[in-house]
């Protein structure tokens, strides 16, 4: 086995425990640490397929951004382990439900897709760098890429306003 | 890879570390001696001269005190927090060009640990992780100040960084690169990017005071309202580790931003110097020497900003919070985004006219 497929194997490893531990930790704080570390083991596989664009931008937003809220979020609400159990057994038979059913769409939908096959020797390694992705992004797929943008530009204006501070509120 | 290649590439990984660390060390001696001087005062003179063995003495006390770990506390997380805070405050100074190359037996070496064609991107992430040294240190302490000093810390890293960001967009607008060695050679010489994007520079200086919680917005250790902040239950090399991160994000920061704005290790008249240097001792030697003063250079830009950075300390008071975060979202945001659209405006449209009429 070289190098790379080992390095592969123990990042997939580490990948999927510490997603199993996001799951299972009982601490809200532990579950987002390993989550960030997740997201850390993605960007490794991001850069193992040389995708390095990719993989930069997974830390900024993901981990960087969105998990620091998270925290944040978290640290507010100060949970506190000891409500953990005013879980009903309906909820976790019910969880259970949909967890499984989700799994089981997924397998299946794996099982019949037909991933497309590429030959090694034609396979162009600069694919990911960020002057392809770039070049790809404003010729082949601008429309797609402009529509997302106003997309966000909604999304943005919609937190903005549920943020705003409405007339007569009261004024901490 | 061959062996040779990994070994030198080792070697200055090694001697950008020990670099970094020194500098940042010596940091401390000198916000101290800055502090006196603006102070009208002597600042530390007794161990060595001048004062300089008092980061040596400093580091010795932080090891020799009682490493104390309050009983509620988080104990993994709470060490995790101050190791976090160096290790991504060490990890930025992987991508920072320190000089060109050096000519050793006809074999180029570059004076940069990595270079890689998302540098800025690279160091973008590193400083949007160093938040959660704070964090968890903060929340880990089980303690009502330092976990509001933490997520002062979080809300406040996280706004300046948009603003941030914005900033470096027209920067990589003008150089269409996001290599950091490839955005200096573009300024070679004394075509710095400060003369064209001085609008960008002060939002970016005042985004990376911000983002070292250094003052005026270290509100995430505001003495007069949270005892101490984050680092309150810290004491011994941890808090040593905190504080030490702290002058290690300023060096780095001044260090990424004499890259941007300043032209890295380029100054006015390098040509000149450099045909005299290799006339006079030899394409080899001269390189090497033009290169080192380049490097002299490179330091003494990030130098002049760090005492920068201590100059501002010891001259204005803290902001307030809502004033920190009016100035973050409501002014500096707003100015980056018209900063981006005045770039594009110019690149489109001045460059050509201006290029024209220059042939």
């Amino acid at each position: 086995m070289n190098s790379t497929v080992s390095f592969f194997y123990f990042l997939s490893f580490l990948t999927i425990l510490s997603a199993v531990m996001v799951v299972v930790s009982r601490n809200p704080i532990h579950s987002v640490l390993y989550l960030i570390l997740t997201f850390f083991t993605l960007s490794g596989h991001y850069i193992l397929l040389n995708a390095q664009f990719l993989a930069a931008v997974n830390i900024i937003v993901y981990a960087g951004a969105i998990m620091v809220l998270f925290l944040f979020v978290i640290m507010f609400l100060n949970m506190k382990q000891d409500n953990e159990e005013s879980k009903t057994n309906l909820t976790k038979i019910a969880a259970t439900i949909v967890g499984g059913t989700v799994f089981v769409i997924l397998f299946g939908a794996y099982r019949k897709s037909i991933v497309p096959s590429y030959s090694p020797e034609t396979f162009d390694s600069q694919i990911g760098m960020i002057e392809n992705l770039g070049h790809l992004l404003f010729r082949e797929y601008l429309l797609p890429f402009e529509l997302v943008s106003i997309l966000l530009l909604v999304a943005m204006v919609g937190a903005v306003m549920l943020g705003k501070r409405e007339i007569g509120e009261r004024h901490f | 890879m061959d062996l040779i290649e990994f070994l030198v590439k080792t070697a200055t990984i090694f001697v950008v570390f020990v670099l970094t660390l020194v500098i940042a060390m010596y940091s401390t001696w000198a916000e101290r001696k800055v502090a006196g001087f603006i102070q009208d005062r002597e600042g530390p003179n007794r161990a060595g001269w001048g004062g300089l063995l008092q980061p040596l003495a400093d580091a010795g006390k932080m090891f020799f005190k009682e490493d104390f770990i309050p009983a509620l506390a988080n104990k993994w997380l709470f060490i995790a927090g101050p190791s976090l805070a160096m290790l991504t405050a060490l990890l930025a100074s992987a991508v920072i060009p320190f000089g060109s190359t050096f000519k050793i037996n006809g074999h180029e070496v570059v004076l940069q640990g990595v270079e890689s064609n998302i540098g800025i991107l690279y160091v973008f992430g590193v400083v949007a992780l160093g938040v959660y040294g704070i964090m968890i240190g903060g929340w880990a302490s089980n303690n009502k100040f330092s976990l509001l000093g933490a997520i002062r810390a979080a809300s406040q890293n996280i706004s300046y960084e948009v603003a941030m960001g914005l900033s470096l967009i027209a920067i990589l607008m003008m150089s269409s690169s996001l290599s950091l060695g490839e955005i200096v050679a573009q300024q070679h010489g004394a075509n710095w990017n400060i003369f064209y994007q001085p609008l960008g520079f002060i939002i970016f200086i005042t985004c990376s005071f911000a983002e070292c919680n250094r003052v005026p917005f270290d509100l995430p250790e505001c003495e007069t309202e949270l005892v101490g902040g984050y680092h309150t239950e810290y004491g011994s090399m941890k808090l040593g580790f905190y504080l030490f991160a702290e002058y290690i994000n300023m060096f780095i920061s001044s260090a990424i931003i004499s890259v941007l704005y300043f032209g890295g290790y380029n100054y006015p008249g390098m040509d000149w110097v450099y045909s005299q240097l290799t006339q006079a001792l030899g394409s080899e030697t001269g390189h090497n020497i033009a290169t080192l003063i380049g490097t002299a250079v490179f330091f003494g830009k990030a130098i002049f900003f760090i005492f920068f950075y201590m100059w501002v300390r010891w001259t204005i008071p803290r902001f307030r919070y809502d004033q920190l975060m009016n100035l973050g979202w409501k002014k500096l945001i707003p100015l980056a985004i018209f900063n981006i659209i005045i770039t594009g405006a110019a690149v489109l449209f001045l460059k050509p006219v201006i290029t024209a009429w220059l042939n």
